[in-house]
Order: C-alpha cells, then sequence, then structure tokens
C-alpha cells in the first residue's frame, strides 16, 4: 500500500471513529473540566477522593458549618432533616429516615455533602473535612466509635445498618395485574360512608381557605356583606410586658461597667454551642431561637415575629424576665426553668462558662 | 344577574327548574328588570382602552390575581428548598402556563444565561464533549406535550384526606409543550458506549441534583427541552435548559442540566436513596419507582372551586394522566363510587400528556361524593385509595395515585373527604 492511500485509510478510521452520523458540534472536553464537574461517588468507591477526617475534627466542622439545620447531635431542628436517630423505626407509623436508619450506602452521604453542604454554601468543603463531618454523622448514628477515623482505605469497611432494605420496583408484578380490567359501572358496592374530613384536620393554608368562603359568601348570597368570621387573631398575645422590663432597668443599671473582655471572647467562643440556633449583632434574624441582641434583663418571649413556645409565653406572663439569675438557671437546664421551651440544649455546667456567655451576650443591645 | 340561554335545551331545562319555584337566579330564563350592563353605556363602551405596549409581556388581568401557585408552609423548613403548587382548580384544557405552573427546588431557583451555560458528556464515551447553549439549538428539533408530576403528589393524603384543595393534593403537576433535542442525538454525537447500562443526569445549581437513568429510557423519549409552551422555561423551571424525563417522577426532569455520564451502574444519589424511596410496611422500600402511574382528578366542583350557580346545568371536570401511555377513559361517580358514568375526553389521549375530561350533568342541589377513575391503554384502572393501602400501608411519601373524593354540600361548597 502506497504512503498515500495508508494516510487516506487512517484519515478515514478517524472519521468512523467520530461517527458517520454525528454533526460534529460541540467541542472536546478536557480532563481538567471534567475533573471539576465529574465528582459523583458510587457505593464501591468509584470517585472517593484520598483523604481522611476523624469524628472528632467533624463534631467540630459540624458545629460550625452543619449544627444550625441539623442540630449539634444531628437530631435536626424545626423542619430540617434529621440525620441521626431512627433505628428500627422503618416499620412503624411515621418512620424517622435518617443516615443511620434509612441510607444505603455510605457513598451517598459522602458524595452529597461534597457536592451539595453547607445549604447556601456548597461545595467549600475540603475533602477532608467531608470525610470528618462523615465521620461525625456515623458516630452520631452510634454506627462507628469517637475515635473513628474515616478514610478512602476504610470507607468500603463501613456497614450502613439498612443496606439491604431496598426492592426494585415490583409493581409490575404487585399492583398491575390487580389493578386492571373493565372496572365495575353500577351496584359497585352498597353504602358509602364519610370516614375522614380535611376540614376538621384544618391544615390547609388560611389564606385559601379565607378567600374561599368569602367567594362562596360573595357568590351565594351578592346581597349579604357578611364577613366570613374575619376576626384577626388579635395581636396582643405577642405584645411585651412593659413593666418587668421596666423593672429590670435598675438592675442593669446596677452593673454598668463593661465586661471584662477576656471574659467576652471567652463567652464568644461558647457562644458557638448556641449559633446553631441563635442569632446575635446588626445583621441578626430570628432562625429556629430568637435574636439574642438585648436578651440580658430583658422581659422573656418579646422578640417580635418570633414564634415562641406555649410554655415560654406563659412563663412570660408570669413575669419572666432573663436577669442573671434567671438567664444561669435557664441556660443550665433549659426545660427546669420553663416547662415546654423548644430549646433543646445540654446545658453550661461550669460557673465560668455561665460568667463567659452571660458576658458576652451582654454585650449585644437591641 | 341573569344569563342567556345558550341552547334550546338548556332554555327548555331553565324553564322547567323556574316553573319549578327552584328560584335559582342563575338558571332562571327570564330576567327581573332590565340588566344595567346592558341597557346602560358603560365606560369601557365609551372611553378607550390601553395603548399597546402598555405591558410589553403581560400578566393575567388582575381580576384572575387568585390563580397563582401557593406553598404550604408548614410542609417544608425553607422555601429555598421546597414545593410549591399549580392552581389546577382555576385552569381549563389542558396546558399549564410557564407562569403559574409548581415550582420545586432544592437550593432555589438559580439564575443563568444562555452564554454561562455548559453541557458536558462524560464517562463511557468515545469523546467526551461540551456544548454550548447555541450548540444544542443546531440539533434537529422536536416538540412533544408531556405532563410533569412530582413523586410527591398527593403524599400528604396517604394517611387521610388532609389539604382542602384540588391544587393541595393534586397541584404538584404541570403539563407543557416542549422544544429540544432527544437525548439520543446527543449521546451519539459523543459516541457512546453501547454497552453501557445507565446515564446520570446532573444540574448546575447547588443542590446538584442528579439521578441515574436506565440507558434504554434515556435512548427512547428524553429529551432536553430549552423551550416550553412556546417560549424560552422559566427561570424557576430550569433556563435555559432542563431534562424532560416522559411519565416519570418529576426529580428526574433535571433543572439546569449540566452534565450527562455514561456509566455502567447508578450513582445512587441522594435522590434516589435517601428520597424518592417508598417504604411498604414492613420496612422494606422500594427503589428505583419512576413511572407515574395513571391517576385523575376533578378540578371543578372541588374545595376551592364550589358550584356558585345553584341547580341546573353543571359541568364537571378535571385532568388525567399516565406514565405508561396515554388516558383512554375517565369514569366519573357522583355517589362515592357506587355508579359511574364515563365522562368525555375533550380529545383522545397522548401518551404521558394530561387528558382533559368533562361530565355535563345536571344538578338537582343534593349532595354528591365526587369521584374520577383514569384508566390508560395498558389496561391500568386507577385504584382507590384503600386498595393502594392494602398493597403499600400507610407510611409512603410518593406515588400516591388513589382516587381522590370531593363532599359537594347542597350549598354548593365542596370538602376533601376520605370514604369507605
Amino acid at each position: 500500500m502506497s504512503k498515500f492511500l495508508k494516510l487516506t485509510a487512517a484519515l478515514l478510521c478517524l472519521a468512523g471513529t467520530a461517527g458517520a452520523d454525528t454533526l460534529g458540534l460541540g467541542r472536546p472536553a478536557l480532563p481538567e473540566e471534567i475533573a471539576a464537574w465529574d465528582l459523583d461517588v458510587l457505593p464501591d468507591g468509584t470517585g472517593l477522593p484520598e483523604g481522611s477526617g476523624s469524628v472528632e475534627d467533624g463534631e467540630a466542622l459540624f458545629a460550625d458549618y452543619c449544627a444550625i439545620c441539623h442540630g449539634d447531635f444531628a437530631e435536626g431542628v424545626d423542619n430540617w432533616p434529621k440525620l441521626a436517630g431512627g433505628d428500627g423505626t422503618l416499620a412503624d407509623k411515621d418512620p424517622l429516615k435518617t443516615v443511620g436508619s434509612y441510607w444505603p450506602y455510605l457513598s451517598t452521604t459522602w458524595d452529597y455533602v461534597h457536592r451539595s453542604m453547607p445549604f447556601g454554601n456548597a461545595q467549600t468543603l475540603s475533602d477532608d473535612e467531608v470525610y470528618a463531618i462523615v465521620a461525625y454523622i456515623l458516630y452520631s448514628n452510634y454506627i462507628v466509635e469517637e475515635d473513628f477515623v474515616l478514610s478512602r482505605d476504610n470507607f468500603l469497611e463501613v456497614e450502613m445498618p439498612n443496606a439491604d432494605g431496598f426492592i426494585i420496583d415490583d409493581r409490575a408484578e404487585t399492583e398491575y395485574p390487580r389493578f386492571a380490567g373493565e372496572p365495575c359501572m353500577t351496584g359497585c358496592k352498597d353504602a358509602v360512608e364519610i370516614t375522614m374530613r380535611a376540614a376538621v384536620l384544618d391544615v390547609t393554608p388560611e389564606e385559601t381557605k379565607a378567600k374561599k368562603v368569602q367567594q362562596l359568601v360573595d357568590a351565594t348570597n351578592p346581597r349579604n356583606p357578611a364577613k366570613a368570621a374575619a376576626d384577626p387573631a388579635p395581636a396582643a398575645e405577642a405584645e411585651p410586658k412593659a413593666e418587668p422590663a421596666a423593672e429590670a432597668a435598675p438592675a442593669a443599671a446596677e452593673a454598668p461597667a463593661a465586661p471584662d473582655p477576656a471574659l467576652v471572647a471567652e463567652g464568644e467562643k461558647l457562644f458557638r454551642k448556641c449559633k446553631a440556633c441563635h442569632q446575635v449583632g446588626d445583621k441578626a434574624k430570628n432562625r429556629s431561637g430568637p435574636i439574642l441582641n438585648g436578651v440580658v434583663d430583658r422581659a422573656a418571649a418579646t422578640v417580635d415575629g418570633f414564634k415562641y413556645s406555649k410554655g415560654m409565653v406563659s412563663a412570660a406572663e408570669d413575669g419572666l424576665t432573663w436577669d442573671d439569675a434567671t438567664l444561669r438557671a435557664f441556660l443550665t437546664k433549659p426545660k427546669d426553668v420553663v416547662k415546654g421551651t423548644k430549646m433543646s440544649f445540654a446545658g453550661f455546667k461550669k460557673d465560668a462558662e455561665l460568667d463567659a456567655i452571660i458576658a458576652y451576650l451582654s454585650t449585644f443591645h437591641d | 344577574m341573569s344569563q342567556r340561554p345558550t341552547s334550546r335545551r338548556a332554555f327548555l331545562r331553565g324553564s322547567a327548574a323556574a316553573a319549578a319555584g327552584a328560584g335559582a337566579l342563575a338558571t332562571s330564563a327570564r330576567a327581573q328588570s332590565a340588566d344595567p350592563l346592558i341597557t346602560e353605556v358603560q365606560p369601557w363602551a365609551s372611553g378607550l382602552g390601553d395603548g399597546v405596549d402598555a405591558t410589553p409581556y403581560s400578566l393575567p388581568i388582575r381580576f384572575e390575581a387568585d390563580v397563582i401557585r401557593r406553598n404550604v408552609e408548614w410542609l417544608t423548613a425553607d422555601t429555598i428548598s421546597s414545593i410549591n403548587f399549580t392552581p389546577i382548580h382555576a385552569l381549563d384544557g389542558t396546558i399549564t402556563p410557564q407562569g403559574c405552573a409548581f415550582e420545586r427546588h432544592h437550593s432555589g431557583a438559580i439564575e443563568l444565561r444562555k452564554q454561562d451555560y455548559r453541557l458536558m458528556i462524560n464517562g463511557l464515551v468515545d469523546r467526551p464533549l461540551v456544548f454550548t447553549y447555541e450548540d444544542l439549538e443546531r440539533f434537529p428539533r422536536e416538540n412533544h406535550v408531556y405532563f410533569c408530576e412530582c413523586a410527591a403528589n398527593s403524599g400528604m393524603e396517604w394517611a387521610g384526606a388532609q389539604l382542602n384543595g384540588a391544587q393541595f393534593t393534586h397541584g404538584m403537576i404541570h403539563n407543557m409543550e416542549y422544544t429540544g433535542v432527544p437525548l439520543r442525538a446527543l449521546l451519539e454525537e459523543a459516541g457512546f458506549d453501547a454497552s453501557a447500562k445507565w446515564v446520570y443526569v446532573e444540574g448546575a445549581d447547588a443542590s446538584s441534583n442528579g439521578r441515574s437513568i436506565p440507558m434504554e429510557k434515556a435512548l427512547d423519549d428524553v429529551f432536553v427541552a430549552f423551550k416550553a409552551n412556546g417560549e424560552a422555561l422559566r427561570k424557576e423551571h430550569g433556563y435555559p435548559v432542563r431534562l424532560v424525563v416522559p411519565g416519570w417522577e418529576g426529580n428526574m426532569w433535571i433543572k439546569w442540566l449540566r452534565r450527562i455520564e455514561v456509566l455502567n451502574a447508578p450513582v445512587e444519589s441522594r435522590e434516589e436513596t435517601s428520597k424518592y424511596t417508598d417504604t411498604l410496611a414492613d420496612g422494606t422500600s422500594r427503589k428505583w419507582t419512576w413511572e407515574m402511574d395513571a391517576k385523575s382528578v376533578i378540578t371543578s366542583p372541588s374545595p376551592q372551586s364550589p358550584i356558585t350557580h345553584g341547580t341546573g346545568p353543571l359541568v364537571i371536570t378535571g385532568l388525567a394522566w399516565s406514565g405508561r401511555g396515554a388516558i383512554t377513559r375517565v369514569d366519573v361517580s357522583k355517589d362515592g363510587g357506587i355508579t359511574w358514568e364515563t365522562a368525555r375526553l375533550a380529545k383522545p389521549g397522548e401518551r404521558m400528556a394530561m387528558s382533559r375530561f368533562y361530565l355535563d350533568t345536571d344538578w338537582d342541589g343534593s349532595e354528591m361524593l365526587l369521584q374520577a377513575r383514569a384508566m390508560d391503554e395498558t389496561g391500568y384502572v386507577q385504584p382507590t385509595k384503600d386498595q393502594l393501602r392494602e398493597v403499600r400501608g400507610e407510611n409512603s411519601i410518593y406515588h400516591n395515585n388513589g382516587i381522590q373524593t370531593w363532599w359537594v354540600k347542597p350549598n354548593g361548597e365542596a370538602e376533601n373527604v376520605e370514604i369507605s
């Protein structure tokens, strides 16, 4: 074969690999581009990078990055996902599905934390940080011990409790034969009774319900301007009690001296435990706990726009004020001071911690 | 207010009702006194309206301001990772306007310019490729109408009647006409490994939502769309490019599609393991439950769309769809499933697209327990909720396609109920 012919053949071959039917659209993806986007990790560990992280490091990282939604112990805050617990509940009514009780593959947790978390700041964790956070999530589910270090090398050794809990969709066998055939058209049952009503449960968004009632009233009785019980809930419930706050003012005046800066700094560190739920400072917002600006010596349950527990509201009605003594007691064991408070916090155990956290909080004013 | 009879039949019926002393205003054939809306010159019949360009791109007229998506706050922790509901109770026909089509985000609706859009194909392919938006527009294009239903649609109703409105019980659905290119064309362009079993598709937003799809489906009808109902996708639906996976659960319809990877195994991502799996009564869970089974709902009358016109002619209407083919028939019951009548399909059913049905009836003012029951081309008959619970128990979240019941009361009001 001549050189010319060989070359032509080679060219034809190349064209062949590009496919006779292709349009030649797009451009080759570069290896570094693929590396940047192809991050998924499969159950067999494909895609896992080198690295490792300990439960201990994971606990600190979790407190910083995850606890605001998932709780200090991965127990979940408000409606945010619970990552721990629920062991053995899958066959119960309302099973609790967590990484420990439900997720079949550890790769899924690693992949998700790596690519999609933290919420609002995704893809900022280093590989080692992801290993550490995943190790802590395993620890919070009692799957590993507190001295555990997760790495690529031991990744596949971790046994997920619900690994065998899944079957592939079997509707074709279990359902489709049952739900087929010519359906009944007359005399299909003897009698019918209403067994449950949505209006009894009453969880439909209010706005819609009010509108519907109003529409119905308008439509069916245009001459009757009667309002559909549009008596708005009085805002008075959330009204702060002025008196206790006023009484508290002299108490605050007794200790006008600026708090010890070292104590404040210590308190700032401790506040990390509170940050999951509470914010302070100019940009503070109510999260799962209320803003804590000006909390020291303030009447309880008086932050605008925060929905307090019934327990807290009733304690406030009884005149609870966050003076030094009540704050100390509350921060030691919240539920002893306010029955039914939503605040789930293990409590500060040392006086020095209480001194520091209260000193820190006292630096934030409304 | 009076209504002119639209046909001789309606006129006769109206007269009969009036003669019977039903006294329902809407059906009286003869107005009591002349209607000033007709006898007096109205402002709009005398003055002028808006000029062209008053609204270069318009929203619905203000009188329709309540036809909007709605959220159920207690369902999720935050609207950034949440869902809202299409106002199906107030729509007709089958095409859902984009502006009120339900949204579901995991990390919020992002803004991604066409110029910044890239789509990568990698994995088991001869030539890993990157496409720009412009590249996609140079592939041969197709148009298809498909419904997109969240697997969790009606999920709150598993244990019993909860939410009082078709928007909330069945509104995690929309139906649009898409323009785009078949995924097969893109895979062929990259030269995929014919023995590969899966593709993994992934979005560009911070949730990095990704799902594994069997190659068979990917080559069959999966579709890369960049237009819906003739115009660009809305931001909240994945502008500029989303995946369309006909008949399969909405979570797989990746928005802001950025990557397609050809693989030999599923990724088992969060959304296909911890979510979108169906726990049965014994605690084991089904996975890969992709298809949306045949389902229907009466959109009017319904709790948000009560009967306001009194007795006489009544149009009962609703929607039906199946992820396994075309709707062939919808039956309607007024007595909670004792007797059924076959409704009229507005047009023959189309595969994996919504059908609109009507039952034109005469309401005597007595209470009704309204139900609809869909059938599709596979012979599947939409089951009752109890039939589903017999197989699956009550702990499921997804894939509730059970028959819905509305209790219509003599005053025309309707309520979501469960019946024996």
